[in-house]
């Protein structure tokens, strides 16, 4: 009788968690770094078993020109509000470079005519928001992997961070890969989309396709690529502007 | 001979108790996170693609009411977050539930409908549209709509799943069949979306399914596995 009634007990606070829930009790548990922590161990899951049953090497779905979006909404910065940018913008990138430094052999920094005149991947994608929406465009630009094997990657690196000119508020975007998704034959920097120079909206001049993973990875208007030993030093930690401020996961492959 | 009319069986085995309430907080938190992501871009397409410009077939300008997401402020990390964690409590709480009812004969014994349930399949149809549940010895088995709702249910929760992670590019890159057999992300998410009414649905009609048939009785059942038979009707 005793085990009768602790089960009951066990079923009966259960059921007060769920009212809780629903009463929405759910925000202060919500806003617990335990439960935060704890929650987290569903999208550490996730990652762990994408990368088991994952090929590294697989290629995301590529599409026909027919499928492709006729309008490709643009999300996050439409126009950064530098002074730089802007004159960048205005000279059509004529004075502007690339800039690859970080944990590598040989620095790098690159014209966007060399960028350009580099081997070119071309590749129709599905772009999937972390909102929920998806859009498909062609992408044209150089293999990360080129630029990092031009530049000599050292054996201590293991993230590549993007640090990007558009600014939200007091910190400018950047965003970070790990070398497994760097090296992938579909990341590429991208300048053209659809066959056209890429536009402002879509991130001029070098825009970042990260494919297998969400919107929030592709870092626009890219201005340096580096590479480091661990993200700690980078931003608030997380890895990328959107994972130190609003929380979404560093790892976008869901 | 009919059996005294206070008779107590054990119904629910301690493992299918146990995954049943896990079942309830999962399937809470999943409707009501999932509300949370929806409200992000709270419209549904057909295919592969589906933005602002392309043609919606529901759209729900202002969203779903706050009242009904986790958190209940605009908030899609953290919808996110209690998702996908509920996601996998579900999943490997399923997986239990499925292991013990193959191994137990539980299915076998009690999901299979049989031959004499099918051929009055037409009464069984009658007697809950009146709410008139079965009685006495009839009762120790589920009745055959009960039956079919939930093999149902066990097929529609993977359909679920399966529609879940056809949304994720990492297990599109992985699984691209996926893509094939929902008809893209974008249907996936449509999918998903309806799915989820159906789960809806089910625990509705299983509600009121309890509260007709003796919610005291039913819910003890499902906490301490007891189950008084409801005497025979007196006919």
């Amino acid at each position: 009788m005793t085990r009768l009634i602790s089960r009951r007990r066990l079923i009966g606070s259960l059921g007060a968690g769920t009212g809780g829930l629903l009463l929405g009790a759910c925000d202060r548990i919500n806003a617990s770094p335990t439960v935060q922590r704890l929650l987290g161990v569903g999208t550490g899951a996730t990652m762990g078993a994408q990368r088991i049953v994952t090929d590294r090497t697989a290629l995301a779905p590529e599409f026909s020109a027919a499928e492709m979006s006729p309008v490709f909404r643009t999300n996050g910065t439409n126009m950064p509000t530098s002074p730089d940018y802007a004159v960048h913008l205005a000279s059509g990138f004529r004075d502007w470079r690339l800039v690859v430094d970080g944990l590598v052999a040989r620095p790098l920094q690159l014209w966007l005519d060399q960028i350009r005149r580099m081997p070119v991947r071309t590749q129709i994608t599905r772009h999937d928001c972390v909102e929920g929406w998806s859009a498909i465009g062609k992408w044209s630009g150089v293999p990360l992997k080129l630029l990092l094997d031009h530049a000599g990657v050292s054996g201590s690196a293991r993230y590549i961070v993007f640090h990007c000119a558009d600014s939200f508020g007091s910190a400018n975007y950047y965003e970070s890969i790990d070398l497994i998704d760097a090296c992938h034959p579909q990341t590429i920097l991208a300048w053209g989309m659809n066959d056209a120079p890429l536009a402002v909206g879509h991130g001029a001049p070098l825009r970042l396709r990260v494919e297998r993973q969400l919107g929030y990875k592709q870092a626009k208007y890219v201005m340096r690529v580096e590479a480091v030993r661990d993200l700690a030093g980078i931003g608030k930690g997380k890895g990328g502007y959107w994972e130190d401020v609003s929380g979404y996961q560093w790892y976008a492959g869901i | 001979m009919p059996k005294p009319a206070h008779e107590v069986i054990h119904r629910h085995a301690l493992v299918t108790r146990l995954t049943h309430w896990i079942n309830v907080i999962c399937l809470t938190a999943l409707l009501m996170s999932g509300f949370q992501i929806f409200n992000a871009h709270p419209a549904l397409y057909w295919g592969q693609k589906g933005a602002d410009a392309d043609p919606s077939w529901l759209a729900i300008p202002r969203g779903l009411p706050h009242w009904a997401t986790i958190p209940t402020h605009q908030d899609l990390a953290a919808g996110r977050l209690w998702h996908f964690f509920f996601a996998w409590l579900f999943l490997l709480n399923g997986l239990v539930y499925l292991v013990h009812g193959f191994a137990s004969g539980h299915f076998r014994r009690d999901f299979l409908p049989r031959w004499r349930q099918l051929r009055s399949i037409g009464d069984t149809v009658w007697d809950h549209l009146r709410l008139r549940f079965p009685k006495g010895e009839e009762s120790k088995e589920y009745n055959v709509l009960q039956k079919f709702s939930y093999i149902g249910i066990v097929i529609l929760l993977p359909l679920m799943l399966l529609t879940g992670l056809t949304m994720s590019p990492g297990v599109d890159t992985a699984v691209p069949f996926l893509l094939d057999l929902f008809g893209g992300r974008q249907s996936a998410r449509s999918l998903h979306f309806i799915f989820a009414w159906g789960i809806v649905a089910f625990v509705a009609i299983h509600l009121i399914a309890v509260l007709a048939a003796g919610p005291i009785n039913e819910i003890r059942s499902m906490i301490t596995g007891r189950y008084r038979l409801p005497p025979e009707r007196a006919e």
